[in-house]
């Protein structure tokens, strides 16, 4: 028909862009062949990024050739007029440019222009600044755009104060964005930097208060979004607390030293790091981690028998112990009376102090309100894990021991709401718990610590446990006593009974250990016992209600395997 | 010219209003010859948009028409056959009535007023392009009239002249005083307050306190053409019908949108901005941290409401506004969700339509920014001239001023075969699409007509401050007796390119219950103060200053039925004029109902071919020849290149 418009049909459409593919394949082929030829004949020349810039410009994330591309720029570089290198410059950040907005998430690409602006002697970083604010805007969780902004920020000296502003304005039109909110807990901290004497990394109570405001409103509007929680988080956590010598133990009997830190760290073979004098003089030692394979830890200890007999003589009235710690600038110092078989030293146990809390500020009032305004979206939140752990965590940080029963019943709505997490919640709790307990027993100034009934699941903070002595762990979830354990130098009492305990790893070199009862666990061979025989005092031994208990002949089996245990039940 | 019109066509289609344009649109796309007439010298009908002086025209002629003379029409009796008979069509549009105008603005102005660059009505001086006459065009002698075949497509926007052409003073300059055209006649009366404008002399104020410019009425003729005021005032929803049309048939490239910036509340004499994006939520200032969780959480419930029916069931014979007292939001709260958000009357809406409705607002949200609502730059009466564009692109011919006289019926098969124009011209066509204000007074005498209340405002300032001045915002007003219609208003700022500079185009809609200054009056008093009455020392507190306002009320045939229209053959089908309501989904709906209903087996409105896939297949011998059709491939995109894919065609 005359004047009517005919189109292809959908065969011939198929058709067409059949073989325009396989042209683009051919093309794509034959130039990447092209390239490695040159480049293994050393002909970096201009033709090779012609090549390259045919590929990346379909396919940005082909690696080796930003190699390629880089080789030739070096090349050039060294050939080039400064006029010439110029326009090259300016056309490869055109062409990267180009490569964005075919693929805005190419690591090669991203990494590409870096090494460039690092290059070039006076790099224009206004306009990158202003090519992140572009790529961000259309997704303002380019993580790859954020790194490079992050590079040019700090290549160019941006005020911390501009970019805040710019993570205000992003956060205000759309607050789900991880990547702004972590920008601002780098940027605040040097915005409003701190004297020397206050924690690290903190913030001002104005500044905080308002940033408690912005968050708040974000999870008030969505509480479902986690980028804001993990933000009000780091608002109200504290940094970690310096590294501390918290405790020194001298035994007589042992004729062992043992110190612990405030947390894992390594100590060297002889006196650089830590040095131990005795009545004045000097002593080498060498210093050894209880469970014997002397990675950071902890404690620490003295190799047994390395102290000379003539300092634990128990002749004299007494003997000072100093332990002085060279890297940390810390010293502690005990004395060991006559007739006395151990001395030790030991920081006073507070709360703050004691336990690395996960939200802890100076201002309890902060605290106390942000308490209130959780509790208050909890009201209208009922199932919202996010605020129910939070609300856990503020109780914590502002009285581990007054909210105690409260604590607990949240776990419980936490762990109903949220069972995918159950196990780590369980972990949480117990952690929680153990912490009290050991709180209590510091308050109470006693070497015993009770832990039965209380549903652990996991055993933690047991480098706290030096100076314990007797230890009821009977009637918990617990499924394993954990290496940690040897760090227990004084325990003489384990109870583990009604456990569902399968190992017993962390049971050796006790040096103190006489009673262990391990009833009704899960003890299958008698192997697992193997590590008791490293306990030379162990000497009751109740293993009554485990399935190994009805192995034949075990008794003479473990009679063998434990020969200095003098009563075994089973 | 007018004997070169073809004479057969498949469809003849009466008015350029939205629903016979996307009806032009879609039966041309579909290969149908179409032929496209308005008796009107502007495209849209009742959704045309015109600059300020055409306003003044249109309002002009509506004055004028009860006068009019008969226009020399062609005798058509004698075309008609014995077998026929003749339906007359009606010559006079009485869909407007009531019109009022008030002017605030200075009009002392030693100088004659002329307009800069002043063209007519846009699509219809570039569609006669030969014409620059001023409007009204009432009587128009015979060499006026033009028609657009398809190679002069429809213009998108004029291109501005820098060639001034004057305005006749009378034209637009009648009187210095307010003027007020009550129905057909015109009478002069003094401002309300009794005083003459002449007696407050603002601009040549001495010691002039005013800081900001105030606009004059001689400034608002000179920038005439900044304005693109709509007779109609509607949104598209993002979601909507509409904007899914618009991209489907590839329209869309043909205009450009803005997103409307704010949704405003009404509520306790102060105007507030609604937070109803997530986004607004967060950063509202206004919202306590409990009413914004409350606030999200009501919402986000109404997103997907149907799967919690355990939330709303008990209600649904309920209210809304009851419903929502359930719900612990405060009252603000409530108000922004049953007026701003739901859009419904507080006594009618059911919870059911109400959920429903708050749902299809927040679908609508995200898909082109923070609220659910695009405004067509230069004007709402860009929307039909697209769609025209695209059914000329496909080969329909256009002609404006081009009065159809009647429609002829066979007496015996009872189908209309034949419309004859006012040239006595016969155009045999298979179908007839009619817009129902060219029906005659005896084929409209069962139909009960609802009323549309309007009113055009040009003020000096945004009705909430903020940041920014260029915001498009909507508000609705409920009303203050329970049971009468709500008041929405939109208030358009310059960059929507439908007001000059440092002014706002304010549109007051609601459905009639008296005159629409009646109806509107009241809350154009709470929202605004005229200029004359403005207290220059509280610059900080004042309301916006009215420059300048024009009510009327247009007639909204949207519920009439088919059947209650007497004597029409079965092949002429009907379109309604605008409704009252916000979005275009009425229209769309319509003109898809009737597309169907003529080519039941025909896609409506499918998307045009890929230029690349278009194979020329003229008659001439090279068609065969290889590699022809890459000299034809054309771009739909632009009205330039269009006429290349158009020419040949021509021949």
């Amino acid at each position: 028909m005359h004047g009517r418009l005919k189109v292809k049909t959908s065969e011939e459409q198929a058709e067409a862009k059949r073989l325009e593919r396989e042209q683009k394949l051919k093309l794509y082929q034959s130039a990447t062949q092209a390239i490695f030829q040159k480049r293994q004949a050393g002909e970096l020349d201009e033709s090779v990024l012609e090549l390259t810039s045919q590929i990346l410009g379909a396919n940005p994330d082909f690696a080796t050739l930003w190699n390629c591309r880089r080789e030739v720029l070096q090349q050039l570089e060294a050939q080039k007029s400064p006029e010439e290198l110029a326009a090259l410059v300016k056309a490869e950040l055109v062409f990267l440019e180009s490569c964005l907005r075919v693929n805005p998430k190419s690591y090669g690409t991203w990494h590409h222009r870096c090494w460039l602006l690092g290059r070039l002697p006076e790099p224009n970083w206004a306009r990158e600044l202003e090519l992140c604010a572009r790529f961000l805007e259309v997704d303002e969780r380019n993580f790859h755009c954020w790194d490079y902004r992050r590079f040019v920020a700090a290549q160019a000296a941006v005020p911390p104060a501009e970019e805040l502003a710019f993570t205000d304005s992003l956060i205000t039109r759309n607050f789900s964005n991880y990547s702004s909110w972590h920008y601002r807990s780098c940027l605040l901290p040097q915005l409003h930097p701190q004297p020397d004497s206050s924690p690290q990394g903190r913030l001002p109570e104005d500044v905080l208060l308002k940033e408690l405001e912005l968050v708040q409103n974000a999870f008030f509007t969505d509480p479902n979004d986690q980028s804001a929680w993990f933000y009000h988080r780091w608002l109200l956590g504290r940094a970690d607390p310096q590294d501390a010598l918290r405790c020194l133990h001298v035994s007589r009997d042992e004729a062992c030293v043992t110190i612990s830190f405030s947390r894992p760290l390594l100590v060297g073979s002889g006196t650089e790091t830590l040095l131990l004098v005795a009545d004045q003089s000097p002593l080498i030692v060498e210093w050894r981690t209880p469970d014997g394979r002397n990675r950071p830890s902890h404690v620490w200890c003295s190799q047994l028998c390395d102290l000379p007999a003539a300092s634990l003589s128990d002749q004299l009235p007494q003997h000072t112990f100093r332990v002085i710690w060279t890297a940390g600038d810390a010293q502690k110092e005990c004395v060991l009376l006559k007739g006395r078989r151990e001395a030790w030293c030991r920081d006073s146990a507070t709360d703050e102090q004691l336990f690395r809390c996960e939200l802890s500020v100076e201002k309890s009032t902060v605290l106390q309100s942000e308490l209130k305004s959780c509790k208050e979206l909890q009201e209208l939140e009922p199932e919202n894990k996010w605020c129910l752990l939070t609300i856990i965590l503020l109780m914590r940080a502002l009285d581990p021991l007054l909210y105690e029963k409260e604590t607990l019943q949240y776990f419980q709505t936490l762990k109903a709401v949220d069972p995918m997490r159950a196990a780590y919640l369980d972990d949480l709790r117990s952690k929680f718990l153990l912490e009290n307990s050991v709180l209590k027993m510091e308050y109470a100034e006693v070497r015993v610590l009770h832990l039965a009934h209380k549903d652990l699941t996991v055993l933690c903070h047991l480098e706290q446990l030096l100076l314990v002595t007797h230890l009821d762990l009977s009637h918990n979830r617990l499924r394993t006593l954990p290496p940690a354990l040897a760090a227990l130098r004084c325990l003489q009492v384990l109870q583990a009974s009604d456990n569902s305990i399968e190992s017993l790893d962390g049971v050796a070199n006790l040096p103190q250990l006489q009673e262990l009862s391990l009833c009704n666990n899960r003890l299958q061979q008698p192997a697992a016992l193997q590590s008791l025989a490293s306990c030379p005092r162990l000497a009751l031994l109740d293993l009554q209600g485990n399935p190994l208990c009805q192995e034949g002949g075990i008794l003479d089996h473990l009679a063998k395997l434990l020969p200095s245990v003098r009563s075994i039940l089973t | 010219m007018a004997d070169n019109l073809p004479t057969e066509f498949d469809v003849v289609i009466i008015g350029t209003g939205l629903p016979e344009s996307i009806l032009a649109a879609a039966c041309s796309r579909s290969g149908h010859r179409v032929l496209h007439v308005d008796s009107r010298s502007y495209y849209g009908g009742n959704w045309a948009s015109f600059s300020f002086s055409g306003l003044l025209s249109w309002l002009k002629e509506y004055q004028q028409n009860g006068d009019t003379e008969e226009e020399t029409a062609a005798a058509w009796q004698d075309l008609i056959h014995e077998t026929e008979e003749a339906i007359a069509l009606c010559k006079k549009d009485e869909t407007i009535q009531h019109t009022e105008v008030f002017c605030y603005a200075s009009q002392n102005s030693g100088d004659s007023v002329h307009e800069i660059g002043a063209l007519q009505k846009n699509a219809s001086s570039v569609a006669s392009s030969t014409f620059t006459e001023p409007l009204p065009s009432a009587e128009l002698p015979e060499e006026r009239h033009s028609y657009v075949t398809n190679n002069e497509m429809p213009a998108k926007h004029a291109s501005e002249s820098d060639s001034k052409i004057s305005v006749e003073e009378g034209d637009v300059e009648e009187s210095p005083e307010k003027e007020k055209y009550c129905g057909d006649k015109t009478c002069i009366h003094p401002g309300s307050d009794g005083d003459k404008v002449e007696n407050k002399p603002i601009v040549d104020d001495d010691n002039n306190q005013l800081k900001r410019n105030v606009i004059t009425y001689h400034q608002m003729v000179q920038e005439s053409r900044r304005f693109n005021i709509d007779l109609v005032s509607k949104l598209l929803y993002s979601q909507g019908s509409l904007i899914d049309l618009l991209i489907k048939s590839n329209v869309s490239h043909y205009a450009e949108f803005k997103n409307v910036t704010r949704i405003l509340a009404f509520r306790e004499g102060k105007v507030e901005q609604v937070p109803c994006s997530r986004a607004d939520v967060f950063n509202s200032k206004e919202l306590t941290m409990v009413e914004k969780r409350v606030l999200m959480k009501f919402l986000t419930f109404c997103l997907d409401y149907e799967q919690h029916p355990g939330e709303y069931q008990d209600f649904q014979q309920c209210l809304f506004s009851e419903f929502l007292k359930t719900k612990k939001l405060t009252p603000n709260l409530q108000h922004f969700i049953l007026h701003s958000i739901a859009m419904t009357s507080e006594s009618s809406c059911t919870t059911l339509d109400g959920l429903k409705a708050t749902k299809n607002f927040l679908q609508c949200l995200g898909r082109f920014g923070n609220t659910p609502f695009l405004f067509p730059l230069y004007g709402q009466g860009e929307i039909p001239q697209c769609f025209c564009r695209m059914c000329a692109v496909f080969g329909g011919i256009y002609c404006l001023r081009h009065t159809i006289q009647c429609l002829v019926v066979d007496k015996e098969s009872r189908r209309c075969k034949a419309v004859i124009d006012r040239f006595g011209q016969r155009i045999n066509a298979d179908y007839f699409i009619v817009e129902d204000s060219y029906l005659n007074k005896e084929t409209c005498s069962d139909v009960q007509y609802k009323q549309i209340s309007r009113a055009v405002l040009i003020t000096d300032q945004s009705i909430l401050k903020a940041d920014s001045d260029q915001q498009i915002s909507i508000l609705i007003v409920p009303p203050v007796e329970p049971g009468a219609s709500s008041v929405r208003v939109i208030e358009l700022c310059s960059s929507t390119m439908t007001c000059m500079k440092d002014t706002y185009l304010v549109h007051l809609t609601c459905e009639s219950s008296k005159t629409a200054r009646e109806d509107l009056e009241s809350v154009v008093k709470k929202l605004f103060t005229p200029l004359t009455e403005t207290e220059v020392d509280k610059e900080e507190l004042r309301k916006p200053s009215l420059l300048w306002a024009l009510y009327f009320n247009m007639r909204d045939s949207s519920g009439v039925s088919r059947s209650s229209y007497c004597g029409l053959p079965c092949n002429v089908y009907v379109c309604s004029g605008p409704d009252s309501g916000l979005g275009s989904e009425h229209a769309v709906k319509l003109a898809e109902t009737m597309f169907q209903e003529i080519f039941p087996s025909e896609e409506f409105c499918p998307p045009p071919p890929n230029p690349e896939d278009i194979i020329f297949d003229g008659d001439d011998k090279q068609a065969d020849a290889p590699g022809t059709h890459t000299t034809t491939v054309a771009n739909l995109e632009s009205p330039e290149e269009s006429k290349k894919l158009e020419s040949p065609l021509q021949s």
